[in-house]
């Protein structure tokens, strides 16, 4: 197996779940889209520990830590989701624009 | 020409021996003070006189006696051995003249022409400043007049010391002004005032003479120094001898002006309404003779073939026709003063007659013995309307037993003026006759001998008009309506010093039997050749008294009754002669038509109107204009060019802002999409530039 | 090496299969029009994923993924779909924005740039063989990685707290 495969689908993961982030208009959707790129970057991680020599296994370890960070997010990201759900009784980013000039 | 055959002792040609001049040591040195302490006084009385016990009439007779003092003892020493001192202090220098530097200097000059006028400044001056106490008594201005007065002195010292002609013109002006502050004392009546500007006004045209001939002569020469300008006369200088006649002719202009030649004389008849002590002493001994002296001091000029001589022919001729027609008026006047101020006049045309016809030493000895008699006159005549309170002798009569003091001199003063033997006005009378009776026979020709004829009517003429004044002041009733008192002792003596000394003075300048003044004049820098008779002239002494004594007898005989009438008085009313003389030839009614009234109507109007619309117009173009411009650069640069890039900077900013806010969607996946598409802009950045 | 070789490796051949079904799920979860379908295909992408990681030696980070990603993380995103009444079913509402290019061209700028560096960088570098011992990877974190792993378990704590109280309602205002 050479590296490059993984990184290759690492990419197309990646690039999908950046084309679902911006172009979802569900909240929950664009939290899966990121669930998406999160994996992607969790096959490039292990496919760099497996291929580097490496005595710490830094490449899984840190593939750990994004998935433990990852399901933080989630948590959080569905909290907050719910609490804009609850204020607008609607769940679309796109309505999210109080922040706007 | 006349008299020569008649004469004892022929008049001889020349001058006198060469004299050693001395420097006058520490005299002459310190002779500056003789200007600057009257002057000094006038300041001190202007700041503090009303302080002094006296008001400051003891500062200015104080100044007057020092002046006196001085000069006696100048004389003496000048006596002894001439001084011809002149020193002179730079204070200022420009270079721009033709032949040299300007130069504006100060300075002083002792020698005789100026000690002897330092003397009769002095000594008159103390007199007519003691009188004054007297004469001025409770008058609101009794300060400033003494401090004018003091003004007069300075300037008039600071005028006969002058070494360049510069500062004769600071002295010429300094009594200018005095003399107008002086005729117009009691300003509050308008005929004063109105007299105080006629003076005035009448002696600036004629020195616009004065300033020609000083600045021509000061261009040409290279230098404004009296001495300089008589040393290129000396040498020849031909450059100064092609304008030298006209720069003669200008100064003789500004002399006529100062001392009153016709056509100029219309303002000292009216300088009588000032007190009489200032017509005394500025309008009889001094001022008016200021035209007088400034002939005299340049008289190199006036005696030097090729130079100035020729105008000597029109002095003669203005002091002839002054001294006729003056005369004249004087002997239709009611007034008092108005007598007087003819006969001053008429004196005045002596002479100036005496000077044209190149007598030196004559002009100015007539000048020191008439500033005697003549200043006595005034200064009883003073007397007289201070004991009457009235200038006119119509209200006056048998003042003689009231005022005796005043009567005694003022008939001292009458016979000398008249040129009665032996009081001064004989001698100098003589002596102008003599003088003018040499030229006649030495080129001055046919204009002399008129010119002597002329004089000689004049002595007539003259003791014609005293007569009549002493008879209907002094004889018949009292017509008045006061009551007629001596007047106080302040007054009084300095009436009998004048006295005493018009009837001396003359024994001065005896010709043949002892001549001083002719010594102490001729002691100066540049002889003057002038001629000098050798004895007296028996033959035209003994017409001239003949003359005078007739003129005393038809005026006793006329006025003995004081013709007190009317009736009496219209039988002297010749048809055509009397107004003309009363109305003094129309020369002032022809002046106010002629000059006055155009300037104050329509040159007035029209000066009034070119300054409203031309001048003020041009300002107000240039005021119109700036606003114009004003509001170009405001409207036009400021608001549109100006505010228009400051504006435009700060739009653009404005918009780039509304332009960039725009970013700010508050959609968060916009943000996202902007970020990723940075880093992957970035990442390419790094992949292809390492 | 090429495509032909690479296919011959059996292992290669069980990649492929595996990650055109990732890929596939992934295309589902990005551009389906059923919220459910995207939460499930999610979970076979994810799947994929685990298999990988085993196929790379890395079976403790493989089991995880399953335990937690799958085990918690999509539940978690069904009980989300649910109570936020995410469209469910295929009817109207439209789920993507409209203008959907720039998006498009912003991944696929992503992903050719990855790719191209990863290609031009790693060209044919072999993986070598080799499991990964959970008891090595467990002295790692607990030695080298110790750090970041308590700093982790805060991460962790710190999402546990915020969540609950994010979520929870506020006791006077009944809001819905």
């Amino acid at each position: 197996m050479i590296v490059n495969q993984f990184l290759v689908l690492g990419a197309l993961l990646f690039s999908l779940g950046i084309y679902g982030v911006l172009v979802r208009r569900n909240a929950i959707l664009v939290l899966l889209s990121v669930e998406l790129m999160l994996a992607a970057v969790n096959i490039n991680f292990v496919a760099f520990g497996s291929y580097l020599p490496d005595a710490f296994a830094s490449g899984h370890v840190f593939a750990l830590f994004v998935i433990a960070v990852a399901a933080a997010e989630v948590g959080i990201g569905l909290a907050i989701v719910l609490l804009i759900f609850r204020n607008r009784s609607s769940a679309n980013v796109d309505e999210l624009d109080l922040m706007k000039w | 020409m006349v008299t020569s055959a008649v004469s004892l002792f022929a008049a001889e040609e020349g001058g006198h021996a060469a004299v050693e001049l001395s420097s006058g040591g520490a005299l002459a040195a310190w002779a500056w003070l003789i200007p600057v302490v009257p002057l000094a006084a006038m300041f001190v009385i202007v700041l503090f006189g009303k302080r002094f016990p006296y008001k400051g009439w003891e500062l200015a007779t104080g100044s007057m006696l020092f002046v006196a003092v001085y000069s006696v003892v100048l004389l003496i020493s000048h006596w002894n051995q001439p001084i011809a001192y002149e020193q002179h202090v730079e204070l200022a220098r420009i270079g721009t003249l033709p032949a040299g530097d300007l130069v504006v200097e100060w300075g002083w000059v002792v020698d005789g022409l100026s000690i002897m006028m330092y003397a009769v400044v002095g000594i008159v001056g103390f007199f007519v400043f003691t009188y004054a106490k007297g004469y001025m008594e409770g008058d609101e201005r009794f300060t400033f007049f003494f401090a004018s007065f003091s003004l007069f002195a300075g300037g008039m010292l600071v005028l006969v010391s002058a070494p360049n002609l510069i500062q004769l013109i600071v002295g010429w002006e300094l009594v200018g002004v005095a003399s107008y502050l002086l005729i117009g004392h009691w300003w509050e009546d308008q005929a004063n005032n109105a007299a105080a500007i006629k003076a005035f006004i009448t002696n600036k045209i004629a020195d616009i003479g004065l300033f020609i001939g000083v600045i021509i002569a000061g261009l040409v020469v290279g230098s404004f120094r009296i001495t300089d300008v008589l040393d290129a006369v000396k040498a020849g200088d031909s450059a100064l001898a092609d304008v030298a006649f006209w720069v003669a002719l200008a100064l003789f202009v500004g002399a006529m002006g100062k001392s009153a030649q016709m056509p100029f004389h219309v303002w000292l008849p009216d300088a009588m309404a000032g007190p009489t002590p200032v017509s005394s002493l500025m309008h009889a001994a001094t001022m008016v003779t200021a035209g007088v002296y400034l002939i005299g001091r340049m008289f190199p000029l006036y005696n030097t073939e090729g130079f100035g001589d020729d105008v000597r022919t029109w002095i003669i001729l203005v002091g002839a026709a002054t001294l006729l027609f003056t005369g004249l008026i004087a002997l239709v006047q009611d007034d008092i003063k108005k007598v007087l101020a003819y006969s001053t006049l008429s004196q005045l045309g002596y002479m100036m007659a005496a000077m044209g016809a190149g007598a030196y030493t004559a002009g100015l000895f007539h000048l020191f013995t008439h500033a005697m008699f003549k200043g006595l006159l005034f200064l009883a005549a003073g007397s007289v309307i201070h004991g009457v309170h009235s200038n006119n002798m119509s209200d006056m009569g048998g003042l003689r037993k009231p005022m005796p003091y005043t009567f005694w001199t003022f008939l001292v003063g009458s016979l000398a003026l008249a040129g009665i033997f032996p009081l001064s006005g004989f001698w100098s009378k003589d002596e102008i006759l003599a003088s003018i009776s040499y030229d006649a026979g030495h080129g001055g020709g046919g204009v002399a001998t008129l010119v002597l004829v002329v004089a000689i009517i004049g002595a007539f003429i003259t003791a014609f008009y005293m007569a009549r004044a002493v008879w209907l002041t002094f004889f018949g009733e009292y017509k008045g309506h006061g009551h007629p008192h001596e007047s106080p002792r302040v007054m009084t003596y300095p009436l009998v010093g004048l006295a005493f000394l018009s009837a001396t003075v003359g024994f001065l300048n005896m010709p043949g039997i002892a001549t001083p003044f002719t010594d102490w004049l001729a002691g100066r820098l540049h002889e003057i050749g002038d001629h000098h008779a050798e004895a007296i002239d028996l033959g035209l002494a003994a017409v001239g008294t003949l003359v005078a004594l007739a003129g005393i007898a038809v005026g006793t005989l006329l006025f003995r009754k004081d013709a007190a009438t009317q009736q009496e008085r219209d039988r002297f009313r010749i048809p055509v002669l009397y107004p003309l003389l009363e109305h003094k030839y129309y020369f002032d009614d022809v002046y106010m038509r002629g000059i006055v009234y155009p300037i104050r109507g329509p040159i007035a109007r029209a000066v009034n109107w070119s300054n409203s619309y031309v001048i003020d117009g041009v300002v107000n173009l240039v005021g119109a204009i700036t606003r114009g411009l004003s509001r170009v650069v405001y409207g036009g640069m400021d608001q549109r060019g100006i505010d228009l890039a400051i504006n435009a900077v700060a739009g653009a900013a404005g918009e780039a802002g509304r332009a960039a806010r725009r970013a700010q969607t508050g959609k968060v996946q916009q943000y996202a999409g902007a970020l990723f598409a940075g880093a992957v802009l970035l990442v390419i950045g790094f992949v292809i530039f390492g | 090496m090429s495509f032909g070789d690479w296919v011959s490796q059996g292992e290669n051949i069980v990649f492929l299969v595996i990650a055109l079904a990732m890929v596939v799920a992934g295309g589902f979860v990005v551009l389906s029009r059923n919220v459910v379908h995207a939460a499930l295909m999610l979970v076979v992408a994810l799947g994929g994923s685990a298999v990988l990681f085993i196929l790379l030696g890395a079976e403790f980070v493989g089991w995880t993924v399953v335990l937690v990603y799958i085990g918690a993380v999509v539940i978690l995103f069904l009980f989300g779909i649910m109570i936020t009444r995410a469209p469910i079913g295929r009817d109207s509402a439209r789920l993507d924005h409209r203008r959907r290019w720039p998006a498009a061209v912003i991944a696929l700028a992503t992903f050719v740039t990855i790719v191209w560096s990863t290609t031009a960088f790693f060209g044919d570098e072999q993986i070598p063989e080799g499991v990964t011992r959970a008891a090595d990877l467990g002295d790692s974190l607990f030695n080298r990685f110790v750090i970041p792993f308590e700093a982790v378990s805060f991460v962790l704590l710190a999402a546990l707290i915020g969540g609950i109280v994010l979520a929870r309602r506020d006791p006077e205002e009944g809001e819905e």
